[in-house]
């Protein structure tokens, strides 16, 4: 009887096991995934360092989690519980427990050391730099060129070149924020008045999820970004298309759709090429090439694009973006003046 | 059997180094050298990494900043001297040097209120000044609190509340004196000759 | 009986004597004059003056526990909002606000406020002595945390409570991104409770080294004491570092200063440091003096004392100076160089080192002893476990590389969860199954405690084992709902299912503390065949706690007979008497020999308003009400000059002047 009350810890850790793991097959493909899936040198050697440590850390548990219940139930000889037994002895136990715990200790010591230098820093110079800054909620993204016109600025969306190590300057206009794309490396904390920074590299061509990891207010939850990494090439081509200005066909008041955005976004936003100039919110001048709206809340079709710009508050509580009252007219035309930009 | 011969006699209450009082104040002193230690750090942290002209006055005259700090040594050394005159039997020779102490202490917060209006920028005109008045601010506001407590001590003493064998407030009001002149040196060299040392 | 008047007629014997030696068996006329000493007034006056140090504790106990209950519930609410994905329960602000003050009222109005209630109750228990070194402090203590309570959640109800996480940091929390009263109340309340947790550290300090029964030398003590004494010198070292930070970030906020402005060359950093050099020594600060009961109370339950009393003794200070030396931690991501955050990292792993002692010790006690399988041992054997895995789990963030991934995941919150409510929640419970036949005369029911257990530790362990996992599929702590696809729902609503079984289990065990306050078998003095001194008076103990003070010889003054080590014995029935008043005996630092007679003040209301001044100083400074201000900074001088006015009856002053009935004698000194 009382050896099946005290299999019930077992009890619950399989069952829970077998609820979990099925799931757990389903979860392995979450896209913040870092513990299985991590990918490129900045991020590779600290996931084999997380097995190791988990592995050693339930090996451990379960090592302790017997030699705790053994002395629970182990056969006593005696039964008096009047007698009292003298204080002496047991000290070896502290000695061989400690002995091993501090030499295991000292091998994860320096293999954790190793591994941070491992990781620290690129091998080779970065190709190219980078630089992120965080904004209550969502994230600039430039990248500087020695003339000026050359100069990219997107958002929520950092395209890399695939194999190449990529230095990240890490600024915040506001709160601090944490830059994380944990399949490519650890966070790194976005300070205001600090300039940070960080490198990441990716082996293969994909789209890799961020997050703000650093409370920041009421955006935090919804404060994601995409760092999409692909071949040399196709990141030169993507490079010059941002770095042309909007090519509207009209961008005199005359147009409905540009008369509303200038009366109502401007402010805010940047076009490349018009009088908008705003520099609070995203820069909207290829806003078509993005794949996502919103710092990674809504994927960029035309649909969930008015939705944002009429319930902003209600798709991003609190967001800087507000609800626009605008007018079936209205938004039509400011529907129709952004399809325009490519 | 017994560990302890319980026929002997044993001083009753608040005796000086035996009392909880003393003990107490002691505890007091680190952690209140704790809080300076930190407020130190404040200052090293940020004079450390910043741009601006620091101090932006430039560096600062010492003259009166010495006079004061020997004032403030002085009133330590009065303060101790009353507490060893009431060992002496000597009460009038006590009542006279707290009474001494209590004027250079008030004399240290005069010229210091003075340095203050002095200074060209105030608290919120910039950070050095948000520094200099939240450390010296901090200071004076144990200056003040210290010279109540001598105040205290001094009407203690005038009732005869105190004689050679009972004292304990004395030598507790007394430690804690000396621990804010201590902790003024600190102070003192961090805000006046530190800004020297880089510009030897 | 015993006293002797032979030198009543000595000139000094005001301020010297040989202390009075003996017995005092219950009814005897001494006991009786000592009960009349030392219990307080009756009805409400008794009630805002009395200094007792049991009450106290009692006292202490119970907020914490409402505290606990208050924080719980916010927990259940965000569980509520997290057990699916998308959930619109609560606005981000709303949740915000929960979780800064589900932080804030675990850590610092439950976690640390409990221990002092232990503490509070059994150090002058534990020690042999009739009560703390300062009652009064200790009443001012206790106010002062409970208006610092009261003061962070006044704001709570008008939906502006707290809301930037409990370490706050800046500049989300400056003037600039929030601009209410949320943080003010938050920073002013930190720094009043800091006040009461300043004064309570001085006092146990001060009792460990003054108050001890004569015999009990340092090596003696049972670890509790150990526990809270690193604990104390802790918080009086770091408790300033975060009592500047938050006036420093009030004077940002209300006064105009520049230390955490950007703009202006300050540094949001600072405050990451000022912070965090407090906030590690405080998370050893909330678990020792746990780790401590267990390791005086499992003892009992197996039969034989701790194994390795000194290594656990020195393991637990270890603990506390490396604690010191690793804030940095928490701090890996902020771009430092990477060699100082691999010696950070070090030091941080080596603090298992110690641990490893502690738990070694446990279990050794436990394979060498008898378990008794009652309610407190399987507290005190379920929380080796969660120590065991909390450390694990604390041993990889301590890798920095690995930090970076981990670190501001739910990896963390578990990993925190397991620490603060394994090391404290666990042994707290089964301390209070161990203790409360001491706080009331009465057993608390061991089926429903039994069952407590098992429901909690089933419910702690579905609702915080997954949250690892969750940190490893990437989900960020403190984001108020998540979209489905990021694979988070599984883990998630397990953990909220977990977190009500949790909480059931609390409820189960308020329960049993309600049943058995009215219907719990009579415990006797001594229930559990315990070592330690509290057991050796009555339950619930008399006001003066020991009618003589004990005289120890050994660390189980209830056990020597049977172990048997020396020939020495503890004088327990026979020892000093001390009925002039209010008296303690004080004893030496180190080998606790009798060196001075105590003289204990009485009730006193000064406390409670010195406690209400100074908060009502704060209110002051919260809404900018200077006169206010100036009218409270008198009243607390006044009430504390009134508090130090040297008093005859403490022999705080020479009795021979100012006596009136021998006012010549001063002439023959």
């Amino acid at each position: 009887m009382k050896h099946n009350l005290y299999m019930t810890p077992f009890l619950v850790i399989s069952i829970t096991a077998i609820v979990v793991l099925p799931n757990a097959v389903q979860a392995s493909e979450a896209p913040l995934n870092y513990f299985l899936h991590s990918y490129g040198p900045a991020a590779k050697p600290t996931m084999y360092l997380g097995w190791v440590l988990a592995g050693l850390s339930v090996i451990i548990c379960i090592v302790i989690s017997l030699l705790l219940l053994t002395a629970i139930i182990r056969k006593r000889s005696r039964s008096d519980p009047y007698s009292i037994d003298r204080e002496g002895g047991g000290l070896l136990w502290i000695y061989i427990g400690t002995g091993i715990s501090t030499i295991i200790l000292f091998g994860l010591v320096i293999y954790s050391s190793m591994i941070l230098n491992q990781v620290a820093k690129p091998t080779q110079t970065p190709a190219l730099t980078v630089t992120v800054t965080g904004y209550d909620w969502w994230w600039k993204v430039e990248y500087e060129h020695d003339d000026p016109t050359q100069h990219i600025i997107t958002a929520n969306e950092l395209h890399i070149p695939v194999g190449l190590p990529v230095l990240i300057k890490l600024k915040s206009a506001d709160v601090i924020h944490a830059f994380w794309v944990p399949k490519l490396a650890g966070k790194t904390q976005m300070i205001p008045g600090l300039v940070n920074q960080q490198w990441i590299q990716a082996d293969m061509s994909g789209i890799y999820a961020g997050q703000c990891v650093q409370f920041c207010g009421a955006g935090h939850a919804h404060m994601g970004l995409e760092v999409i990494a692909k071949s040399p090439q196709e990141f030169e081509d993507w490079q010059n298309t941002q770095r042309k200005t909007a090519m509207l066909s009209f961008k005199t008041f005359e147009d409905p759709g540009y008369k509303v955005f200038m009366d109502q976004c401007a402010g805010c936003h940047t076009i490349r090429g018009t009088e908008a100039a705003g520099k609070h919110a995203p820069d909207l001048t290829h806003l078509n090439s993005r794949r996502k709206i919103a710092a990674g809340l809504l994927a960029n079709t035309p649909d969930h694009l008015k939705k944002w710009i009429m319930n902003a508050q209600e798709l991003k509580p609190g967001s800087r973006m507000p609800s626009f009252a605008l007018s079936n007219h209205e938004i039509a035309a400011l529907m129709l003046f952004l399809s325009n930009l490519d | 059997m017994n560990l302890f011969d319980h026929n002997r006699s044993l001083p009753i209450g608040s005796d000086a180094k035996l009392s909880t009082g003393w003990w107490g104040v002691l505890a007091l002193i680190v952690t209140e050298s704790a809080l300076f230690a930190y407020l130190l750090f404040t200052y090293f942290y940020l004079s450390a990494q910043t741009e601006q002209q620091w101090p932006p006055e430039g560096l600062p005259s010492l003259t009166m900043p010495i006079i004061n700090t020997i004032i403030l040594l002085a009133s330590s050394v009065s303060v101790w001297a009353s507490e060893h005159y009431i060992r002496l039997k000597q009460i009038r020779w006590s009542i006279g040097l707290m009474a001494l102490s209590i004027i250079l202490g008030i004399s240290f917060v005069l010229i210091q209120l003075i340095e203050w209006h002095k200074k060209p920028y105030d608290m919120t005109s910039d950070l050095y000044g948000s520094l200099y008045f939240t450390i010296t601010g901090f200071h004076m506001c144990h200056v003040v609190i210290g010279i109540v407590v001598l105040l205290l001590l001094l009407v203690w003493l005038s009732l005869g509340y105190f004689d050679d064998r009972r004292h304990a407030a004395v030598t507790i009001g007394g430690v804690y004196w000396h621990f804010v002149d201590v902790v003024w040196l600190f102070v003192f060299a961090t805000l006046y000759l530190f800004p020297y040392s880089d510009s030897v | 009986m015993a006293i002797s008047d032979k030198k009543h007629n000595l000139p000094d014997n005001r301020l010297e004597r040989v202390p009075e030696y003996g017995c005092a068996p219950t009814g005897s006329t001494v006991e009786m004059r000592l009960a009349h000493t030392w219990e307080c007034n009756p009805g409400w006056r008794g009630w805002f003056s009395t200094v007792d140090h049991k009450t106290i504790g009692i006292r202490y106990l119970i907020t914490a526990f409402i505290f606990l209950i208050i924080g719980g519930i916010e927990a259940l609410i965000m569980r509520a909002q997290l057990s699916l994905p998308d959930q619109t329960l609560l606005t981000p602000e709303q949740y915000n606000q929960l979780f800064t003050m589900h932080g804030i009222t675990m850590i610092f109005l439950y976690a640390l406020p409990i221990l002092s209630g232990f503490s509070n109750y059994l150090w002058p228990l534990l020690l042999g002595s009739r009560d703390m070194a300062f009652p009064r402090l200790n009443a001012l203590s206790y106010w002062i945390f409970l208006f610092a309570g009261v003061f962070m959640y006044a704001s709570f109800p008008l939906g502006q409570a707290p809301n930037a996480g409990w370490f706050n940091y800046v500049p989300f929390s400056g003037p600039i991104y929030n601009t209410g009263p949320n943080i003010d109340v938050f920073a002013l309340g930190m720094v009043l409770l800091g006040i009461s947790t300043t004064v309570g550290a001085v006092n146990f300090i001060v009792t460990l080294f003054k108050m001890r029964a004569p015999g009990m030398t340092i090596n003696r003590v049972p670890i509790l004491v150990w526990g809270t004494l690193t604990a104390s010198v802790a918080n009086l070292i770091t408790i300033p570092a975060v009592s500047l930070a938050f006036l420093l970030l009030w004077l940002d906020r209300q006064v105009g200063t520049q230390f955490f402005d950007v703009a202006n060359g300050g540094k949001p950093l600072l405050w990451q440091h000022l912070f965090w050099i407090f906030g590690h020594p405080w998370v050893y600060a909330i678990v020792l003096p746990a780790m401590g009961i267990v390791s005086d109370a499992l003892p009992t339950f197996c039969r034989r004392p701790l194994v390795g009393y000194t290594a656990v003794a020195l393991a637990t200070m270890a603990t506390m100076m490396f604690g010191f030396v690793v804030w940095v931690h928490h701090m890996f991501a902020t771009g430092l160089p990477t060699i100082s955050l691999s010696i950070f990292g070090a030091a941080s792993m080596a603090i298992s080192i110690p641990s490893a002692v502690a738990v070694f010790a446990w279990i050794a006690t436990i394979w060498l002893g008898r378990p008794v399988f009652k309610t407190p041992f399987l507290f005190f054997a379920g929380f080796v476990i969660l120590f065991v895995i909390g450390g694990l789990s604390g041993v990889m963030v301590a890798a920095v590389s690995l930090n970076w991934q981990l670190n501001e995941t739910y990896f963390v919150v578990a990993h925190l969860h397991y620490v603060l409510l394994g090391i404290n929640v666990f042994p707290v419970i089964g301390g209070i199954y161990y203790w409360f036949p001491k706080f009331t005369g009465r057993m608390m029911n061991e089926k429903l405690g039994k069952w407590s257990f098992w429901v909690m530790f089933i419910g702690f362990n579905a609702a915080f084992f997954p949250m690892h996992i969750a940190g490893l599929l990437g989900m960020p702590r403190r984001i108020y709902t998540y979209s489905s696809h990021m694979g988070w729902d599984t883990v998630n609503m397990i953990t909220s299912i977990g977190s009500f079984i949790f909480a059931i289990g609390i409820l189960i065990f308020l329960v049993n503390v309600m049943i058995s306050l009215k219907r719990g078998v009579l415990a006797g003095s001594n229930p559990w065949d315990a070592a330690t001194l509290e057991w050796s008076i009555s339950s619930p103990p008399p006001a003066y706690n020991f009618a003589v003070i004990p005289i120890i010889a050994s660390r189980h003054p209830l056990w020597e007979n049977r172990l048997n080590e020396s020939s020495e014995r503890s004088s327990l029935s026979e020892g000093y008497l001390l009925t002039a008043g209010h008296e303690t005996i004080g004893t030496s630092p180190i080998d606790a020999k009798p060196q001075v007679i105590l003289k204990m003040p009485g009730d006193s209301y000064i406390p409670f308003f010195v406690g209400l001044f100074v908060s009502l100083l704060f209110v002051g400074l919260l809404f900018h009400w200077w006169s206010f201000i100036g009218v409270m900074t008198a009243a607390c001088c006044i009430t504390l000059i009134l508090w130090m006015w040297p008093q005859k009856s403490l022999a705080q002053r020479t009795v021979f002047n100012a006596d009136h009935s021998s006012q010549n004698n001063s002439e023959k000194i």
